[in-house]
């Protein structure tokens, strides 16, 4: 067995397989599990995908959100216990795999467009939607 | 007295523990290693064990090691290497006998030593972390130098010259390196391996010596005794 095959063995079990489809630029919420002393609740930050960086166990997401106009991004590993469920909210089209331009936009531009091109795996969000050529 | 075997390092990962934290760990596969060789202060004038690890085809070895190996019962071994123990425990060990990595189930920490990774000649900045010398005010061309290494005076002995030892720029790493009181977080006896926290001397598949410590931290050396007593 080679070295990267070991490791990869070694951390097989850690990773998580409840995963969703999670692209660029969808809204995302995550569920971070949250301790303190003895008691344990759950926050829920909810925002854009706006990078996945790193592979296997190491990968992790980055979700950014606007909190009082301020931008605040957070960068989840995405196999971490203390994230307790992933949840796509709402599909977007990005054409790119880092959407950092949007660090440089406010208000609505900052938008991204609902992906419903040639995607049978994205559930529909707004019944009825027409389909765009 | 502790054991030691030799190891290969197989890379580096993460690891969440049990209370939820992200861990940087190291891969080593340890062991198994043969016994080949018991000295006794009888024969020796010492007590200690000798240990090879790492199979090889015979004829990547010589004669003289195949014979030496042989002799244990072992196969032709790649490296060798001894470890002192307490006369008392000699009996323990007899050639040919396997360590696996189990010998450190009941370790909380390991020292491990290892050549570190060679990085050429290198400036005092990066070798002695050396501060160098300001971005601006009038220095041209030495921002990265040691500047002043003492007068005749400053350091002067016996004559106008530095003393030995003054750090300068020079060959810096793949020299041996010793990491002490390092963190065991897991061992899997099936796969010969051990998670080990934090990073090992030397490159991936380079050869690591992994030891019981000999003096831990003050810090784990006091949780330890805690554990042991609670």
């Amino acid at each position: 067995m080679n070295r990267q095959a070991i490791i990869e063995s070694v951390v097989q079990d850690q990773l998580k397989t409840d995963i969703p489809r999670m692209d660029i630029g969808d809204t995302v919420n995550v569920h971070c599990r949250i301790v303190e002393g003895d008691k344990e609740r759950v926050q829920i930050f909810q925002g854009v995908l706006i990078a996945r960086s790193g592979g296997g166990i190491n990968e992790t997401v980055t979700v950014r959100r606007l909190v009082d106009g301020a931008g605040v991004e957070r960068c989840f590993p995405l196999h971490s216990p203390r994230v307790a469920k992933y949840e796509v909210v709402r599909r977007g089209d990005a054409r790119r795999g880092k959407l950092y331009f949007l660090r440089d936009r406010v208000g609505k531009a900052t938008r991204l467009r609902d992906r419903r091109r040639g995607l049978k795996h994205v559930a529909a969000n707004k019944p009825g939607a027409k389909k765009k050529g | 007295m502790g054991v030691m075997l030799l190891g290969e390092k197989i890379g580096m990962t993460r690891f969440f523990t049990e209370d939820e934290t992200n861990i940087p760990v190291t891969v080593v596969r340890a062991g198994p290693c043969y016994v080949t060789q018991v000295r006794t202060p009888d024969r020796d004038g010492y007590a200690a064990v000798q240990i090879g690890f790492d199979e090889i085809k015979p004829r990547r070895s010589t004669r003289p090691m195949i014979g030496h190996d042989f002799k244990a019962g072992a196969p032709p071994l790649r490296h060798h290497r001894e470890f002192r123990v307490d006369e008392a425990d000699l009996d323990q060990y007899e050639p040919g006998q396997v360590l696996t990595v189990e010998v450190f189930e009941n370790h909380a920490y390991v020292d491990v030593a290892g050549v570190s990774k060679g990085k050429g000649f290198q400036g005092v900045m990066k070798r002695h972390n050396f501060a160098g010398l300001e971005a601006s005010h009038g220095v041209e061309r030495k921002h990265r130098s040691a500047g002043s290494i003492g007068g005749g005076g400053a350091n002067l002995g016996t004559g106008p010259k530095l003393m030995k030892g003054r750090r300068m720029a020079g060959h810096m790493g793949a020299e041996r390196v010793t990491v002490r009181s390092l963190d065991v977080i897991k061992i899997i006896p099936e796969q010969g391996l051990m998670l080990i926290k934090g990073p090992v001397p030397g490159p991936n598949r380079g050869l690591v010596e992994i030891r019981t410590p000999t003096r831990l931290y003050k810090s784990k050396g006091r949780k330890q005794a805690a554990a042991l007593k609670g």
